[in-house]
């Protein structure tokens, strides 16, 4: 793709990305409501919440030093980093060549470690529970990416996202049981990841206002970044899902003006089946104990590793 | 030419050794500065030329001539040794107290160390190598090491004894009856069969004991550490890659590289696994600096496994990861060592639980401690981030080896080395987040000062450089060519431009400048959009305590049991994996001691031993899965 397309894409693909985490979330917390029977939330609440929040002063604790209030942008910045690395509708765009998932695994764990640092900032109980547990996290689901990675790499010579996707599109479209379990495994990440797993005690939910608020202690924009951030994880992962998955229908450098309308057209629908797919397996699937979530996740953890051995039995490069 | 000058600075430490049994401190760390920066400069231009041309020592036993030499390797490892003694003189300079018998040490250790990795034959390895070992337990004796348990020091002595004799033998297997100790003249004749095995054992032994007990003496932070604790385990590494990859490593089997491989994830997840568990700051930094090792002695035993498997170009990969990491690791570590340092100094202790809301107080020590644990972290961009990064893609293309059980080794160990890194970030968070950010835990907090001017510029300099070498990993890939190439036996490099570093042609780059300055454009992007979209200042407010009792008068901070302690925090990042077994040597001993009332017991919780079962589970699975493709199920 020439460099003036590739960057045209590229600005494409931030304005598909903002606007789906602007829609999604809400959307996705309508479509679960509706699916349990309730009326639930208009879908564009968590924007207009934002906006709320836009307009509020934001507050900081007196013992809270300069890390309240720069890392909200740097975590919101990272996660961008990371949604414009992500493989969008198109192939080639003019970041292509930096979305390898090592580094972004790098830029999800900067983002995180963001969060937990302005939840400790003020020294708070909650604060700290918050931080360990969006860090604890880490512990199972890196592994499992980096596996993923790792068998990517064998199935297709490279670990770009980007690269991926384009040499999965151009294989043969067939099932196959390793790049199923990887998808299996990458999903439970991605759900616990986004926090669509709830666990731990029900009880103490109760207790915060949003429930999803990784730091306590934010207010005002703070939180609004904060929150934009999660909006934009959730985006992140069902775009790495889809784009290394469900590859079919991008667009790239050779394709026409009508395949690029198709691939505009196909990705939100993309992105749109899987959100309703995981509105259905919220609303359907009871609340997970914090000991199960490790238990799902080391399953996941251990479906990846099966994933990679199976590639080496089975593609013949044992 | 620049190896003779190489022999005159070592020359020079001698007198430096004298001056410093006078009590003459601030010539002593002032010595071991300026000559730790020739060395490294020597290093730098006997790299870009190639290697330097041995020089014939004229004394030494007539049966072994001794000689000193700078080829590739040796002038990678004498840039590393002459940084960490930059750093160290430096950090004496500006920390240290005088007490002769340890300013003697100093040079002298930096001699040693120096000599090992400049000689040209085994015997002048294994002197230096002897020296060098009872030079840092002098040292680590001196500062006061083995206060706490004298028995550490017996076991450290004991183990130096014992690495020496090991290498001593393992040297004397390599030569077998030739005679000839040069290393041109053991490259010629690799050992081979069970003399091999003897030589990887005896070889693994010697370094690891070397390498892993530094780190693990309870020295509190400071320049001695630095020196120490950033020479010795590089001086081992540069034996293990000069005995095994170097000297003996054509014509090798594929099982060569395992025990390494094996090691060095086990040492970086216990490393973890031990920076998270502990509540004192010098060993929870022993930890990660255990951690950083065990990477690097996993690209090793890959360097080792490519090269069986004939597959230069990926060995380079590897060995490039290892030479890195080896570079940035002994920046980034001093760097925490001397934060740790200006804490214990200025805050008055070393425990977690102790501190707290040093941000406010010494905001520079801080952030340039925030830098450094970036960096330890291998967050993108940063120092750390680069040698990991081709670790991990050597380990991902380690399947073309091409042998089901070297295969299945690898990835164990890309999930191992997963859950370690994950929780190094999780430990260094913790250290930081706690030592630094909220309210201060004890009223001696309150008396921090910021760092005085030159240990301010240290860590600044140091905090720097974590980001600029992260920015630059092709260059210094360049410079480490010739180490590459004595490393791998084969020529070239990984697929280098300037600014990026790939694993191969078809495979993902990593072009850390672009990444930084994407991370950069976004956040300013982001920050100017917010300061349209929301532009009033924020108000400071009393903190909100969570409905806490108001605390006592004695408190002004509030009670710091209300505040996320240590061990709390330590307990909810862990992963829920089972139990490690502690450090095995006192293990064993307690199990000799006790070995009738001796049983199996998982410690922790069900979560844990769930866990457990569902490995097990998977791994009789896949032993099902294995000997049915392997009777043609398939």
């Amino acid at each position: 793709m020439t460099l003036p397309l590739g960057l045209f894409a590229q600005l494409l693909h931030l304005v598909l990305v903002l606007l789906a985490a602007l829609l999604l979330p809400g959307l996705l917390d309508s479509a679960r409501a509706r699916f349990q029977g309730r009326h639930g939330p208009h879908p564009l609440q968590p924007a207009l919440d934002w906006l709320a929040l836009l307009r509020k002063q934001p507050v900081v604790a007196e013992s809270a030093s300069g890390i309240s209030s720069i890392a909200p942008y740097l975590g919101f910045a990272a996660m961008l980093a990371a949604v414009l690395l992500a493989p969008g509708f198109a192939h080639g765009m003019a970041l292509s060549s930096l979305t390898d998932l090592v580094v972004l695994a790098g830029l999800l764990a900067l983002a995180r470690a963001a969060r937990a640092l302005a939840a400790l900032d003020a020294g708070t109980a909650t604060g700290g529970l918050a931080a360990a547990g969006g860090m604890g996290l880490a512990g199972l689901t890196l592994p499992t990416l980096l596996l993923a990675a790792m068998g990517f790499s064998i199935l297709t010579g490279t670990t770009g996202a980007d690269g991926i996707a384009q040499s999965l599109r151009e294989s043969v479209p067939a099932f196959r049981v390793p790049l199923g379990l990887l998808a299996l495994a990458l999903l439970a990440v991605a759900l616990a990841e986004t926090g669509r797993l709830p666990a731990g005690d029900p009880a103490a939910e109760a207790l915060g206002d949003g429930g999803d608020d990784s730091v306590p202690e934010a207010s005002g924009r703070h939180l609004a970044l904060w929150r934009m951030q999660s909006a934009l994880r959730l985006v992140f992962w069902l775009s790495l899902l889809v784009g290394l998955f469900a590859p079919f229908g991008m667009a790239g450098a050779a394709s026409g003006a009508l395949g690029w309308l198709l691939a505009l057209l196909l990705w939100p629908v993309k992105l749109l089946l899987l959100t309703l797919a995981l509105a259905v397996a919220e609303a359907r699937l009871a609340r997970l104990r914090a000991a199960r979530l490790a238990e799902l996740l080391t399953a996941a953890l251990l479906l990846a590793l099966l994933g990679v051995v199976w590639l080496f039995l089975s593609a013949g490069v044992a | 030419m620049i190896t003779l000058l190489l022999a005159g600075i070592l020359a020079l430490l001698a007198p430096l050794a004298v001056l410093g049994a006078a009590g003459r401190a601030r010539a002593v760390w002032g010595g071991v500065a300026v000559l730790s920066a020739l060395l490294a400069m020597l290093a730098v231009a006997a790299l870009a030329q190639g290697g330097a041309a041995p020089l014939l020592l004229p004394f030494g036993p007539p049966w072994a001539p001794l000689s000193l030499a700078a080829d590739g390797l040796s002038a990678w490892f004498l840039l590393l040794l002459g940084v960490a003694g930059l750093l160290g003189g430096l950090a004496g300079w500006g920390w240290g107290d005088v007490a002769p018998r340890r300013l003697m040490l100093w040079p002298l250790l930096l001699g040693s160390m120096a000599f090992t990795v400049l000689a040209a034959d085994a015997f002048g390895l294994l002197l230096g190598f002897a020296l060098a070992g009872f030079a840092a337990h002098a040292l680590l004796s001196a500062e006061g090491g083995w206060r706490d348990r004298p028995e550490t020091g017996w076991r450290d002595l004991l183990a130096t004894l014992l690495s020496v004799a090991a290498l001593a033998v393992a040297v004397g297997l390599m030569t077998g009856l030739t005679g000839d100790l040069s290393f041109a003249g053991l490259r010629a004749v690799p050992p081979e069969g069970a003399q091999a095995a003897s030589v990887l054992l005896l070889v693994l032994l010697a370094a690891g004991a070397r390498a892993v007990l530094p780190l693990l003496a309870p020295l509190p932070p400071g320049p001695t550490l630095v020196l120490v604790g950033g020479g010795m385990p590089a001086l081992a590494l540069y034996v293990l890659a000069r005995l095994l990859l170097d000297v003996s490593g054509p014509a090798q089997p594929l099982w060569w590289g395992a025990p390494l491989v094996v090691g060095g994830a086990l040492a970086a997840l216990s490393g973890a696994l031990r920076a998270l568990r502990e509540v004192e700051l010098g060993r929870l930094l022993s930890g990660v600096a255990l951690h950083h090792l065990g990477l690097a002695v996993v690209a090793l035993g890959v360097v080792a496994g490519f090269r069986a498997a004939d597959l230069g170009a990926l060995a380079a990969v590897a060995g490039g990861a290892a030479l890195l990491h080896l570079l940035a690791q002994i920046l980034f570590l001093a760097l925490l060592w001397l934060a740790a340092a200006e804490v214990a100094h200025n805050a008055g202790s070393r425990q977690l639980d102790r501190l707290g809301g040093l941000v406010h107080p010494m905001p520079v020590v801080a952030y340039a401690a925030l830098a450094g644990v970036a960096a330890a972290a291998l967050v993108p961009a940063m120092s750390g981030f680069a040698g990991g990064w081709l670790l991990l893609q050597s380990l991902f293309a380690a399947w073309r080896v091409g042998v089901l059980g070297f295969q299945i080794l690898v990835v164990l160990t890309v999930a191992v080395l997963g859950v370690a890194i994950a929780t190094l970030a999780s430990a260094l968070l913790r250290f930081w987040g706690l030592t630094f950010l909220g309210r201060p835990r004890t009223p001696r907090t309150l008396g921090a000062q910021e760092a005085a001017p030159l240990p301010r510029g240290i860590l600044v300099a140091l905090a720097v450089l974590a980001v600029v070498l992260g920015l630059l990993p092709g260059p210094l890939l360049r410079l480490a060519e010739p180490a590459l190439l004595l490393l791998t036996g084969h020529g070239g490099a990984p697929d280098l431009g300037l600014l990026s570093v790939s694993p191969g042609p078809a495979a993902a780059d990593y072009t850390p400048l672009a990444v930084g300055l994407l991370l950069a454009v976004v956040l300013g992007i982001v920050g100017a959009a917010m300061r349209q979209a929301s532009p009033r200042a924020h108000a400071t407010v009393p903190l909100w305590d969570d409905g806490f009792i108001a605390p006592p008068a004695h408190f002004p901070f509030g009670d710091p049991a209300t505040q996320p302690g240590a061990a709390s925090l330590a307990t909810a990042m862990r992963p829920p994996l089972p139990a490690m077994p502690r450090w095995p040597w006192p293990q064993a001993a307690r199990w000799a001691a006790t070995l009738p009332r001796w049983r199996f017991s998982l410690p922790g919780g069900g979560a844990a031993r769930r866990a457990l079962r569902l490995c097990l589970g998977t791994v009789a699975a896949l032993l099902v899965l294995l000997a049915w493709l392997g009777s043609g199920g398939l």
